[in-house]
């Protein structure tokens, strides 16, 4: 019997290549390809006046200075606005190379390209640009205030602004019992992959074909948009992402101006080029998110059930809205977690600012949206002096009322409604593996040592798998090997393994035997990309759909081979067998020998499959409704997003007199419906606590008001250590999906995003004064305790 | 991210490292550790590197009269598990363990980051807290320069141009001396906000010398005697933060830099009298 992988710690297939040096990032490519360096501006608002590359021009090594001037066609066009909304009134986005303004520190204004980079960033000091410097727009008070324009033409710098009303919460408010009004805020952070961006172009003279590596979220995306940019046909466009040293969303924008750009001059200077992005370009001309501010008003009855919520919420969307406005499209409907308040209200206003622009994040809204939703529950708690996790069990949505219709839109464009979960389950899980109705003992210990320690508790829910589609494409080779294609790509999230486990159990055969390629269109053309919790969902469907067609054909054509109904047959270990009698049987790699009929041999396998050899005379070789091969494409396309969820506790110490967090505890509760590979699913929990810890206690873009990003390096940006994160503690709960045949759920970005939420819960408990904005570092908590002090 | 053009000498023996070193903008290439991000990031464009990694006098630690030696290419790593510097100068190992994380201390060199200056560096503060002497070799000969000569502002020593450190000398402190360092960092191996290295005498059971340095404060280790003070914890805190002058940046308020200061320096004399009490029995 074949070994079920489905739901097994398989360990990773991609493992021993990437952590033996075997791994092929972009900037492995291309050692011979010319360099790109660009000029970035050092001024968060200018004009430009002049470019002088008087000094520049003698640099031995040089190929090319490139300006907005120089653009040709739809390269000189602004970038695309990928994702238009309704509410999205003043979308603007930016040039590939600045158009006569630059609206943040770090936009391009020049590109050099040269023999290698060394040369080019050589070259860009040399070039001297002269500007008029313009008061920038830092941050949401700035932007609201409006002294100052980002974009001219866009009045109050409001790129968007929505209203959405379940029910008439501020009646509900004004007539509840008992009301609060909370200001939450959260700063901007960023994804910070390990890997920049990059891009590498060849261009084919002879045969007017553009090949391009982009280290990229979506290689088909990127194909498209170059091809449009470029005006070439699709089909003289393939992209490809390479190893991938992680994306968490900043590379599922796209097309990035370099994207455009040096394929551009690939094919202008017909040379191979390529760039690499730094670490401080990454900092200051890709992408951040998490800015927003929050404002509360809700009404709760004695019980501390929600009557009505109502939230007005500042978004700060950088200097341009290539993305649209899809965060607070998702704080807006995600921000009501399990709970079910009987009305809702929330309006936002998306902001320009003069920084740069902002782009989901692993989490995309939701963190700023359970930090303020769970802020909220706390506050309900502390005021009717109830447990925390008693007012969260009266708000829940219950199992029995799923599938639950929210009454809003989610940013899929379909209604929002969760498939299943089963919340009250997982909050006495997370009560049970935290010891919470033992915590008031655990403190009442630590403070007779003289430590002060808290208890925090977040809830999330996440919508995941969102489409439109993906498609899976299996096919069985004449040796035995099992081929398997996705169009979406990878950044180190494990699709090599779990979708090999899903083949190797629709299919029946050893996990060793199958192959599986992601994001590279010339294997699979058709697809969106990897972000939103999506790609297990959609191409783990669609490769699993792919699968038992192949699997079908195979049980058709080995039945004519045995001279059996294939019904009467099963696939166990690579071998189609009569079940029952196992000696009828035909090798799988055989049946894809007949399902081919050739003419020619040109091995000993593929005799058996030449006209003399087989064949019902009667009929032609490949029947009317067939087609040559055993192999198989199918597509996944769901009615709407699936549900997961989640709740976080951590246990933490503060240090009284340094105000330093110490974890003593960190533990999850997850339900991400059935579990392909658990070990993948707790890495990716692992993974993205660790990020929640970051954005919680460690980083943020200090801007100063002049738009300069102060911490733009590892040095100052803290990305935590692995000493920072603690262990973290995991449970499964798997309510499986109705949705979708595999019954799962999203679990990619759910590690991150109560993080805030639940820190500062359990600040808030350890020091008993209100903690209303995120992250807090050591000096900002010991100086909030100075304050509170003083206003006692 | 990539520096500027310029040129790599590795000289076979001192003398032409002095050499090399006469041209102009030259700078010394021990472990990189510091300097390859300056490079990178072209905060520092020299002309002439001079690798010192093949000069094999100066590698090593060695006992040398009432002195501990380190030679300026000893790593971190090396420094922090030798046997003779943990039972001569500890300090010098208490300290080592905030030093960054395995990869770079297996790279950067102790005397390196001594002779980088860095206000924030463990080691600055070790050296100027022992009264360490700086060995150089320059265009005119040998010279020794006291540490708490050695450090004139941040990032900034009394090297003059062309002038190589080949090692450093810390006093040897028998079993009477204790020391401790602590600091509290943002994440584990950063940059201090703020940091206390200590150094007590006990001699029959009476306390004859006490001092700290404090780093991360100011643009030179602050070096206080602080035998007078240093069992009264108010007027103690009272000397130290007037001789103290911590800046506000993204990372942390002047006043919460104080704050730490005055845990870290009482948390240092405590563990360097026990450290002390330690050694003797």
């Amino acid at each position: 019997m074949t070994t079920k992988s489905f739901g097994e710690p398989i360990l990773r297939k991609e493992d021993p290549r990437l952590v033996s040096g075997q791994g092929r990032y972009l900037d492995d490519l291309g050692h011979e390809a010319l360099a790109a360096a660009f000029l970035r501006s050092p001024h968060a608002s200018a004009r430009i006046l002049d470019i002088d590359v008087t000094d520049a021009l003698d640099v031995p090594g040089l190929i090319g200075i490139y300006t907005y001037e120089d653009l040709e066609g739809r390269v000189a066009e602004p970038l695309p606005l990928l994702i238009p909304h309704p509410a999205l009134l003043n979308g603007r986005t930016g040039y590939p190379l600045a158009n006569e303004f630059v609206r943040h520190v770090g936009e391009a204004i020049v590109m050099v390209i040269a023999e290698d980079r060394y040369i080019a960033e050589d070259v860009v000091e040399l070039i001297k640009v002269s500007y008029d410097v313009l008061q920038p727009v830092v941050g949401i008070q700035n932007a609201k205030a409006a002294h100052n324009a980002v974009h001219p033409s866009v009045p109050n710098n409001v790129s968007a602004h929505s209203v959405k009303e379940v029910g008439d919460a501020r009646a509900m408010i004004k007539a509840a019992p008992h009301k609060l009004s909370l200001d939450l805020f959260i700063e901007r952070s960023a994804c910070s992959p390990l890997e920049g961006k990059g891009v590498y172009a060849i261009w084919e003279e002879d045969s007017q074909e553009l090949r391009l590596w982009s280290s990229t979220q979506t290689s088909t995306g990127v194909r498209a948009a170059v091809a449009a940019k470029l005006d070439l046909p699709l089909q003289k466009v393939e992209c490809i992402a390479p190893d991938v040293g992680g994306g968490f969303g900043v590379k599922i924008m796209h097309p990035w101006p370099e994207e455009v750009l040096i394929p551009w001059a690939a094919r202008k200077l017909n040379r191979p080029v390529k760039w690499s992005e730094d670490r401080r370009e990454h900092f200051i001309s890709s992408a951040h998110e998490r800015a927003q501010e929050h404002h509360i008003e809700v009404g709760f009855d004695e019980e501390g059930r929600i009557l009505g919520l109502d939230v007005t919420f500042f978004h700060d969307n950088g200097a341009y809205t290539p993305y649209g406005i899809i965060i607070p499209l998702i704080t807006s409907t995600q921000l009501l977690g399990p709970y079910k308040p009987a009305s809702y209200r929330v309006e936002f206003t998306s902001l320009f600012t003069n920084t740069v622009l902002v782009i989901p994040y692993r989490g995309a809204g939701r963190p700023q949206g359970v930090f303020a939703m769970e802020r909220t529950v706390d506050a309900i708690a502390k005021y009717l002096r109830l447990d925390r996790t008693v007012v969260r069990e009266r708000n829940f949505i219950q199992p029995d009322e799923m599938p639950y219709d929210l009454g809003l839109i989610f940013q899929d464009g379909r209604p929002l409604e969760y498939d299943s979960g089963n919340f009250p389950a997982s909050m006495a899980m997370l009560k049970e593996m935290v010891g919470w109705d033992n915590f008031e003992t655990m403190r009442s210990e630590y403070a007779a040592q003289g430590r002060k320690i808290g208890i925090g508790v977040a809830c999330y829910v996440e919508g995941t798998g969102v489409g439109p589609y993906e498609g899976g494409f299996v096919q069985v080779e004449t040796s035995g090997r099992i081929n398997v294609a996705t169009g979406l790509t990878s950044q180190g999230q494990g699709h090599q393994t779990v979708f090999a486990q899903i083949v190797a159990d629709e299919l029946g055969v050893p996990i060793e035997d199958v192959f599986v390629t992601t994001g590279d269109t010339r294997r699979f053309p058709y697809a969106v990309g990897t972000f939103a919790s999506r790609a297990a969902v959609m191409s783990g469907n669609a490769i699993a759909l792919a699968a038992r067609q192949v699997r079908d054909k195979a049980l058709r054509l080995a039945g004519e081979a045995l001279e059996c109904d294939p019904h009467d047959l099963e696939i166990v270990d690579g071998i189609v067998r009569v079940k029952g009698d196992h000696t009828k049987s035909i090798a799988l790699k055989t049946v894809a020998v007949l399902s081919n009929p050739l003419r020619y041999a040109f091995d000993e396998s593929a005799k058996a499959a030449t006209q003399f050899a087989v064949g019902d005379t009667s009929k032609p070789p490949v029947p009317e409704d067939q087609e040559p091969g055993l192999e198989g494409k199918d597509y996944y396309s769901p009615m709407a997003s699936t549900f997961a969820n989640g709740m976080h506790a951590v246990i933490i110490e503060i240090l009284p007199d340094t105000a330093e967090v110490k974890i003593l505890r960190y533990v999850v509760v997850h339900d991400c419906g059935r579990v392909i590979n658990p070990m993948i699913v707790e890495g990716q929990i692992h993974g993205g606590v660790a990020q929640g810890v970051a954005g919680a206690l460690f980083e943020r873009m200090a801007y100063d008001e002049s738009g300069q990003l102060q911490n733009a390096s590892f040095m100052d940006f803290l990305m935590p250590y692995a000493t920072e994160i603690p262990t973290v503690e995991a449970g499964h709960l798997e309510t499986p999906s109705p949705l979708n045949p595999l019954g799962i759920k999203g679990a990619g970005e759910a590690g991150v995003i109560p993080g805030s939420a639940v820190f500062a819960s359990a600040i808030e408990d350890a020091e008993g004064f209100e903690i209303r904005r995120m992250p807090i570092s050591p000096s900002e908590l010991w100086e909030l305790r100075r304050t509170m002090k003083e206003n006692a | 991210m990539k520096p500027s053009r310029f040129q790599y000498v590795r000289p076979a023996s001192i003398p032409e490292a002095v050499v090399a070193l006469q041209r102009q903008n030259s700078k010394v290439l021990a472990g990189g550790q510091s300097l390859t991000p300056l490079l990178s990031m072209r905060l520092a464009a020299p002309e002439v590197l001079v690798d010192i990694n093949g000069l094999s006098e100066l590698a090593g630690i060695e006992l040398r009269g009432s002195e501990l030696w380190i030679g300026a290419i000893a790593r971190h790593q090396e420094v922090l598990t030798h046997p003779l510097v943990g039972t001569h100068v500890p300090l010098i190992q208490q300290a080592l363990t905030y030093v960054a994380h395995p990869v770079i201390r297996n790279r950067g060199t102790s005397v390196g980051s001594i002779a980088h200056a860095d206000p924030a560096g463990e080691l600055t503060a070790v050296a100027a807290l022992l009264g360490a002497r700086i060995h150089v070799v320059g265009p005119h000969g040998v010279r020794d320069i006291l540490a708490n000569d050695f450090f004139v502002g941040p990032l900034e020593s009394s090297l003059t141009h062309g002038e190589l450190v080949t090692g450093v000398s810390f006093p040897v402190l028998d079993s009477s001396w204790g020391s401790s360092c602590v600091e509290v960092a943002r994440r584990h191996g950063d940059y201090a906000l703020a940091g206390v290295c200590a150094l007590v005498q006990i001699v029959e059971g009476r306390l004859t010398a006490a001092s700290i340095a404090i780093f991360s404060v100011a643009g030179t280790p602050v070096v206080i005697d602080v035998l007078d003070v240093c069992t009264e914890n108010e007027k103690l805190n009272l000397k130290v933060q007037s001789l103290i002058d911590p800046d506000t940046d993204i990372h942390a308020t002047a006043d919460y830099r104080r704050q730490l200061v005055k845990t870290l320096v009482a948390q240092a004399l405590t563990e360097a009298r026990s450290n002390a009490e330690s050694r003797t029995s």
